[in-house]
This record gives C-alpha cells, structure tokens and sequence, in this order.
C-alpha cells in the first residue's frame, strides 16, 4: 500500500477517446486511395512520380517551415501529406516534377503556415496552390496537358472543355465514362466512382458529414438540369464533369476552411454549387469546383458567424 | 414490457467501463474504527458541530446542526465516543470541520429510530420535515439538499417528479446495484417525493445498457399508478438534469434557469431509496453505496459504506492497490474529482472511488484545433465549446461570456470526443469563475 505518496491531480474529465488527428488525417489518406489507383490505372506510371513529388515537397516546406518559426515539428499528424495528395489529384499527369513541387510549397509554406498553421488555414491550401499553378502556368495546367486514357498518351480535353468550347475530332464522352473516369482530366478528379467509394468511407467513419457533399452536387445538378433545358442527361453530365466530386467530397470539406455548424455545412454547399454552375455557364472558364471553393473558403467566418446553433434552453429576450 | 426508449440530441459515447462491478452485489463494508465526518458534505452553509470531544454518540444520532436555509444536518453513522471536532481534509480538496469518532462497535442506535407509519398517513409537509431532518442531499454527486429541492418557491408549479437512474458515468454501478437489487425502495422513494410535491406522474429513467435493471423496476413499478418507467439511450451525459428533463418529457430547462421552471423536479434513485429508507426505517442518510473500481483496485466491489469512512479503508477492503496508481478520483471519470490523498472520508456524494492505472490516466498532449467540429456536435447544450475555450485561452472573457460560456454544464463531452487532445472543459472552467468574479464585482459596485 502506497503510503505518504501525492497522487496526481488534474481536472475532469479524466478519460480520452481513442480518435486522433492522426488518425483522421489517415483516414482522409484512406479514402484517396481508390481516386489514386484510378489515376494510375488511366494516366499510367507518371501519376506515382506526380504524387511522390507532391508529398515529399509538402512533407519537407513543413519541416522547413517549422523549423524556422522554431515551433514544434508535427509531420506525424500526416495532415502534410494528405495536402500533398489532393495537391497532385489537382494537376495533369503530365506536369513536370517542378511545378507540383512549387505548388506543394506554395500550398504549405504559404497558405497554411503563414496562417498559423494546422486548423488555421483560411484558405484550401491544396486548392489554392492548384490556381496558384493555374494563374501562373496556364499551359501546363489545361487542355493540351491533359492526356486521353490509355497508353496512346495523345492529349484530350476534360468533358467541360469539349461542352464549352468544342474540339474537333472529339466527341462528348458517355456518362459511364465520365462516372468510371475514362476521360481527360486532372490525376485524381476523373473517376466519380473511385471518388464516391472514398468519399462513403469518410462518411462511414464519422470524419465528414455528408451535408456539404450532398447539397453541393445536388445544387449543381438541379441548376444545370434547369440551365440546361431541363435535361437529366446535362444535369448527370454536370455532376460527374469537371472534378466535382472531388471537389464536394474532399475538398469543401477541409474542417479549417469550411462551416462547422449544419447550417452552416448546408449553406456552404448550396453557395459552392451556385458558383460553379455560374462559372461553368456564364464565365469564361470552363471548370469552376476550385474556384467556388476558394471563395466560399473565404466566406466561411461568416458563415460561422450567422449559423451559430441555438443553446440549449434560448430564452427570446425580450426587446 | 411496454418501455418507451427516449434520448436528448448531441452527446458523447465513453466506453462504460462497467464489467468489474456491475455483476456484483452490494456488500456491507467493514465498520471502520474511526470515522471522521465532515460538517459540510453538501451545496450550501456548512452544520456546526452539536458534540464535542468526549461524546458518546449513537448511530443516527445528528451531530451537525444545519446553518441557513440551503443546508442539511449531518448524523453520525456509528456508536463511539467523539475524538476530535477540527479542520480535515476532504474530497473537495480543502480542510473542512470535521467531527471525528471512534467506534465502539456495538452499532447502538438511537431510541428516536423508528419507522414513521404509512405513506398514506403521512401528510405532504410531514415527508418534506423527515427527508430534512434525516439530512437528504443529491446523491448522484451534486448533494444539494433534497428538502431545498421540495420547497417550491411561490408561483411555482410542479407537475413531474423523475428520478434519475441514468447512471450515465462510466465505471459507476452503484445505482444499477441498488436499483436491481433493492427496486422497491426506489419505487417508494419516488411515490413519497410525488406526494411530498403533489403531482401524478412520475419517471424512472434508466439507460439501456442496465436492462437487468429496467426490468426490476419495472415490475416493482408497474401496479403504482401515475409512475413510468423508461429505457434511455446509453449515450454520455444521459444523466445530467436537463437533458434528463428534455428525454422523458420533451420539455427544455430555460437557460439560467431551473428544473422547476418547466414543472419538475429530479431526483437520483439513490436520494429516492435514502427518502425510503427515512420513513420506513426512520434511519437518517449515514451510508451510501461506493463503487469502487478501476484496473487500480485489486478485487473492483459495489460496497455499502459508513459515511466518514476514509478511503484508505474502502479501498483495503477491495484488497488495495493493484498496479501503478495513476489517479484516485472520487466519482466517475467524466466529472468525478482527482484526489491527492486518500486518507478523506467517504461522504454523502461519493458515488465511487476510480483508481486509474498510470496507464488509463495518462493525458495526451494537445496540438491544435483542426476544427473538424466534433465538440460542436457532442455538446448537448449546443454550444461551441472550441470557441469558448479559445477566447478564455486569450483571456478574453467578454466574448466568451458572449458565446455562452455561462450555459456550460462541464460535462467533459467536447474535452472527451476532441482528436486533437484541446483542454476545453478546463479553458471555458477558468472563463466562468473569471465571469462570475466580474459579475460579483460588479455588483458589489
């Protein structure tokens, strides 16, 4: 029997559950895999060598980053590397080895430390890179970098080009292409079904809800369906084009740059969706998830701010 | 069984951590020694001791004599000779007078110890007169004095009297035992605080993870008119007054505001069997049941204590340390309190005594918020508590007052759920004392 001895004293409560950063990180690192085996299996080889770049940069601006502002070094939360990997899911499989590099720093060293760090950035930082690479190569970063499937590596435009622009010799692709991601397009937006199968798991896990997913595509698939002349084939073709399953399931719900509230969750979901058909139809770009994001991303404070859940026992003040 | 199975929104899922106790049956603790009994076990103005050193005093005897409105005497809970009346430390962390007593072992009750008749021959004020001289207090572990609960203030009404068999703590088991093992006096407890207040409908609120339980009670409580039983969703804190209230009678406690504010007052099953045991008996409160439990404790027991028993002896009798003490809390793990010592007493709230191993007490270190919004959707006051606890992290105690800090209920949900290990119910803990300082303060002014 322990006689004299002071035992240790601390506040309730005195148990934690077992869920981690690291584990939810792990989680998201999870249910990218079967976008990244799409890629692979549509792109080929240079999808693995895109996406090691894009880890390792953003793995190593985060040592070096922390380092320098001498603060502790957390690279075991593995939040660097899922940045990483969405950030190589948002370029072409043909962009050199540089350019993802830059976009992983720039994603990283800019967008999230220079904010404070995990939880603090305002913005998508993988996002943000990716039009960062886009503003700054647009060459590299559209039409002719994106390659058809298969090992012919001849260049195809993504579903929303040819709708948009139209190219010659190119037909529209069929909606089970688009669904399966047998069509041009960034390395890890093609495949719906690879996407949906990662997004269900993060779902199931309890990491995202499914609100800002859900209304964000169906807001984009009944705008397009009336947009669109009340077409269910253009409303599916919307939904399955341009990367808006990554997008909705991966993207708008990165917890430090979207609504914690289920208001909030639902109103961020119906704004990105009106902004993307709106780019979609009327701007000049023919994709428009990213950029929808971004800008919800921004509004996100506010949105908090106006969707505050109602306490538990509000009384109405009296005026 | 024809049970209704009610919930509230938001809460956490702790694991119940209830194996090593929940089969086993109350026994009767050893009559220590000493026992050193605290004038203050209760919410509200500590008893000044009525013996003094040299006594000889008898089991039910009162030897605290309550001091303002919102206070409870204090019995003695053996036969012996008075041994000492000064400052000792107890559970609450601080020295409190205490009357220390050395037992004779022969257990003599007081003459005055005697049944006090039917329910039915006894009128409402007569109940609210026994349960207060016998010193009833809230024994889930608030131990605010029952006779203050019954008291209504003018102008209010009650209609509703539910008891509390959530036992929503993890570890816990002594309302399970008590209520599988002794349903009657439950049932009792709750006909008499019916009758104390006046009103028709009662409720026994018990989770689903005790159906061994449920169903006791149920039977004990099924040919009484007026009493439901219900299953409540086993979901953390199940047990906590208002989201008690809102579960079985949709009903929502204002902010800053009462039970009796939507009509009801609660009770736990053990206040309930204490009210019984007060009017059959006529035996005021001097024991509990403690569990005592934890991968510390060697043999994990359900133990019917000796109020001034101290620690030490509980936890002797449940063959001592096991490994590596990491933490003796008294209560549970959620909200129970850490203690430094074991030589405390065991008073009127101790609804148990957890020792966690260096293992289970082992606190991850924090990292930052990636504010995924799990404590958001956990807290069942639908606060948000990431952004209470940042504010009083920065000192800025205004904006957390502003964000409701006030409405917290500390119930450890969001400190529980977080992935990234945040101190949170601790932060918006320091917000509140620095707002209610202000508030005194200021009207002080």
């Amino acid at each position: 029997m322990l006689d004299s001895t002071m035992f240790r004293v601390t506040s309730s409560p005195h148990i934690r559950s077992g869920e981690t950063t690291q584990r939810v990180m792990l989680d998201v690192i999870i249910a990218l895999m079967p976008a990244l085996f799409a890629g692979v299996f549509y792109f080929g080889m240079n999808v693995i060598m895109v996406t090691l770049v894009a880890i390792v940069s953003a793995v190593g601006a985060e040592i070096a980053m922390q380092k320098v502002m001498k603060r502790p070094v957390t690279i075991n939360d593995l939040s660097a590397v899922v940045t990483g990997l969405l950030l190589a899911f948002n370029v072409p499989s043909t962009a050199p080895w540089w350019l993802v590099a830059i976009g992983s720093i720039f994603a990283i060293a800019i967008v999230k430390h220079c904010f404070g760090g995990l939880g603090h950035n305002f913005m998508n930082p993988a996002l943000a890179a990716r039009a960062m690479l886009l503003a700054s190569w647009p060459v590299r970063m559209t039409s002719s970098a994106f390659l058809a499937p298969g090992v012919d590596a001849v260049s195809a435009a993504t579903p929303l080009a040819l709708l948009k622009e139209g190219v010659a010799g190119q037909a529209l692709p069929s909606i089970w292409n688009m669904f399966i991601g047998n069509i041009g397009g960034c390395i890890g937006e093609t495949s719906a079904l690879a996407l949906l199968i990662g997004g269900l798991y993060l779902i199931y896990r309890g990491v995202i809800s499914i609100r800002i997913p859900l209304v964000y595509i169906g807001t984009v698939g009944i705008l397009a369906f009336i947009i669109g002349g009340f077409s269910p084939y253009y409303a599916v073709y919307h939904i399955l084009a341009g990367g808006l399953f990554l997008g909705a399931f991966f993207m708008a719900t990165d917890y430090a740059s979207s609504p914690m509230t289920a208001k909030g969750q639902i109103a961020m979901g119906i704004g990105a969706g009106i902004l993307t058909v709106l780019i979609r139809f009327f701007g000049a770009y023919p994709e428009g998830v990213s950029y929808s994001i971004l800008l919800m991303n921004v509004a996100t404070p506010l949105i908090d701010r106006y969707t505050m859940p109602k306490k538990f026992g509000e009384v109405k003040k009296s005026a | 069984m024809n049970i209704r199975t009610l919930s509230f929104k938001g809460g956490a899922h702790p694991p119940h951590s209830k194996e090593a106790t929940e089969k086993s049956a109350i026994i009767k603790a050893k009559s220590p020694n000493v026992v050193v009994i605290p004038m203050q076990q209760h919410i509200g103005a500590p008893c000044e001791p009525i013996v003094k050193i040299g006594d000889e005093v008898k089991v039910g005897q009162k030897i605290g004599e309550p001091k303002g409105f919102v206070s409870s005497p204090i019995h003695s809970s053996i036969s012996g000779k008075v041994m000492a009346v000064e400052p000792r430390l107890y559970s609450g962390g601080t020295k409190v007078n205490c009357v220390v007593i050395e037992n004779d072992m022969k257990d003599t009750r007081l003459d005055t110890i005697i049944p006090k008749g039917n329910l039915q021959d006894l009128s409402s004020e007569q109940i609210k007169e026994i349960i207060k001289e016998a010193g009833i207090v809230g024994m889930g572990g608030a131990t605010f004095p029952t006779h203050v609960k019954l008291a209504l203030p003018p102008g209010k009404k009650v209609d509703t009297v539910i008891l509390n068999g959530a036992e929503c703590e993890p570890y816990l088991t002594s309302d399970h035992r008590l209520m599988l093992e002794n349903p009657e006096a439950v049932v009792f407890g709750l006909k008499a605080l019916m009758k104390a207040l006046n009103v028709n409908k009662g409720f026994i609120g018990i989770e689903t993870n005790k159906p061994d339980a449920l169903e006791a009670v149920y039977n004990a409580a099924k040919n009484e008119e007026g009493i439901e039983v219900v299953a409540l969703k086993t979901k953390y804190p199940q047990g906590a007054e208002k989201q008690l209230i809102n579960a079985c009678t949709g009903r929502e406690v204002p902010s800053g505001g009462l039970p009796a504010d939507v009509g009801v007052v609660v009770n736990n099953v053990g206040t309930a069997a204490a009210v019984a045991d007060a009017i059959m008996i006529g035996m005021p409160l001097v024991q509990r049941i403690v569990t005592v439990t934890g991968k510390g404790i060697k043999n994990p027991k359900n133990l019917l204590v000796k109020i001034g028993t101290s620690f030490r002896e509980v936890i002797n009798e449940c063959g001592g340390f096991s490994e590596n003490v990491g933490k003796v809390i008294a209560g549970g793990p959620m909200m129970g309190i850490a203690q430094f010592s074991i030589d405390i007493p065991v008073i009127k709230g101790t609804s148990g005594i957890l020792v966690l191993t260096e293992d289970d007490a082992k606190l991850p270190e924090p990292s930052n918020c990636i504010r995924c919004g799990k404590c958001v959707t956990v807290c069942p006051i639908n606060l948000m508590p990431l952004h209470i606890s940042n504010y009083s992290l920065l000192d800025k105690f205004d904006q957390a007052e502003e964000v409701n800090a006030m409405d917290c209920i500390e119930c450890g949900s969001c400190s529980f759920v977080c992935p990234a290990k945040r101190p949170l119910v601790d932060s918006i803990r320091v917000a509140k004392r620095e707002i209610l300082a202000k508030r005194k303060k200021a009207q002080s002014k």
